[in-house]
């Protein structure tokens, strides 16, 4: 069996020295070396997007890429989402438009929305459908987390204009 | 639905990755996107003893117009085409064949070289390249050679590639603003894989067609260019009774393919698709 490597990642803003085989999906390595839960994982195929984080800004499918590869990157998870106890705008909006059922998805969803919306604040309907369209919520609760991503969008650009 | 085993090397250099592939050929494979093939190492479909990870070779990391041809470089993701790269028909045309592609955070960490390289007869930049005459510069220890895009696909998930060599580059032919372009795929499912998809690009001058670009994807094992069927549309007007001529290609190229039958489509159903798609992608082209 080919041997550990130790690898430093760097999650949050924090630093995670870890030992894993190259073989670990950057999703286990997230849950089991890392100790952050957050991320799901739903069919380690690429296909759910339950275990979509951010990696140098972009959303990514951790299960697609190996952990070995996120060395010298910037990691963020939906643990990395909130100010304190303060929510992020993305997860405020899930919560009071009813945005998530068995919650299952929404770490992937949030994060999702989350980097799309970096890369483009002014994302019309029809983008933002796109965007969500990567990922699967077996509640089938896609309408109200196609809104609660649209009010986000504009309470972010609210603030980035006051 | 984890991925087996395998030793992970991270070249720092092209000539490194090139020097490891010589030394373990059919024994590893090459790792840029990972967007196809660590699904099928999850599924132990694929089970490469020692993966080339090749995300830090900056040699491979360019996308620019040079002499007439947009060079892509083997590490341009297929988010970079979101917006047209290039100015003119060509950009327009990527920009609108990427939102085809698999999903949003697929597309960040694919590549269009991966994609050609893995060769899945439903890829719509293998369809691309095969219509748009693209050429492929494969580099291995050996040194360097150029693959026209005909000679380089020979069936699903299989191309001219040798195990020692990488697919560095890929460059299309820059199209002048008097081209004009269309595309047309269908699918069950946003960000599903082509039943049926056609690309269609004619240059128009004086009101006639001079040259025409047809070609087809999503049915038989590569990418289909029609080529009896661009010479047919040379020479015609491309005024408004180009509509007929379009009918006629359209029920012509359901005649030209043989479609295999699956779970997903009869042969008959995929006939019919293929000349729906052609129509329609002449039609933005043309009409």
């Amino acid at each position: 069996m080919p041997d550990k490597r130790d690898v430093t990642l760097a999650v949050n803003g924090k630093t995670y020295a870890v030992s894993i085989e190259p073989r670990r999906s950057l999703a286990d390595v997230l849950r089991d070396d890392c100790g952050l839960t957050g991320t799901h994982l739903g069919c380690e195929h690429g296909v759910c997007g339950a275990c979509t984080v951010l990696v140098n800004d972009k959303p990514v499918r951790s299960c697609l890429m190996f952990g070995v590869q996120a060395e010298g990157k910037v990691v963020r998870t939906v643990e990395g989402l909130a100010d304190g106890d303060t929510l992020h705008p993305l997860q405020q909006a899930f919560w009071e438009n009813h945005g998530l059922q068995c919650g299952f998805c929404t770490p992937g969803f949030l994060m999702l929305a989350a980097g799309a919306l970096q890369e483009n604040p002014d994302m019309s309907d029809d983008d933002i459908k796109d965007v969500l369209s990567s990922n699967l919520c077996r509640c089938t609760g896609y309408q109200n987390i196609v809104k609660a991503v649209r009010l986000a969008a504009r309470e972010m650009r609210a603030r980035t204009r006051a | 639905m984890k991925a087996a085993a395998f030793d992970y090397l991270r070249p720092a250099s092209l000539g490194e990755a090139l020097a490891l592939l010589a030394t373990h050929k059919d024994d590893c494979k090459i790792l840029a996107g990972g967007q196809s093939l660590v699904p099928a190492m999850n599924f132990r479909l694929a089970r490469p003893a020692i993966l080339i990870d090749i995300n830090d070779l900056d040699e491979l990391d360019h996308l620019r117009a040079d002499a007439g041809q947009l060079k892509i470089g083997a590490l341009t993701r297929h988010a970079a085409f979101h917006r047209p790269v290039v100015e003119g028909p060509l950009g327009t045309l990527l920009a609108k064949v990427v939102r085809h592609i698999a999903h949003y955070p697929i597309r960040q960490r694919g590549t269009f070289a991966g994609s050609l390289s893995h060769a899945d007869p439903a890829s719509e930049w293998c369809l691309v390249a095969t219509t748009l005459r693209a050429e492929m510069v494969a580099k291995s220890a050996r040194g360097e050679r150029v693959i026209a895009a005909s000679d380089f696909f020979h069936g699903t998930f299989t191309t001219a590639l040798e195990p020692d060599e990488i697919l560095a580059e890929i460059r299309l032919p820059i199209m002048t603003p008097d081209w004009r372009v269309g595309f047309y795929e269908f699918s069950r499912r946003a960000g599903d894989f082509a039943l049926g998809m056609a690309v269609a690009a004619a240059k128009v001058e004086d009101g006639t067609i001079r040259e025409a670009r047809l070609g087809v994807g999503g049915v038989g094992d590569r990418a289909i260019r029609l080529g009896a069927l661009e010479d047919q549309l040379v020479g015609t007007p491309a005024s408004s009774d180009v509509i007929d001529s379009i009918d006629r290609i359209a029920r012509e190229a359901r005649g030209m393919i043989e479609p295999s039958g699956d779970i997903h489509a009869s042969p008959e159903y995929r006939r019919d698709l293929i000349a729906a798609s052609v129509k329609r992608a002449l039609t933005e082209a043309l009409a």
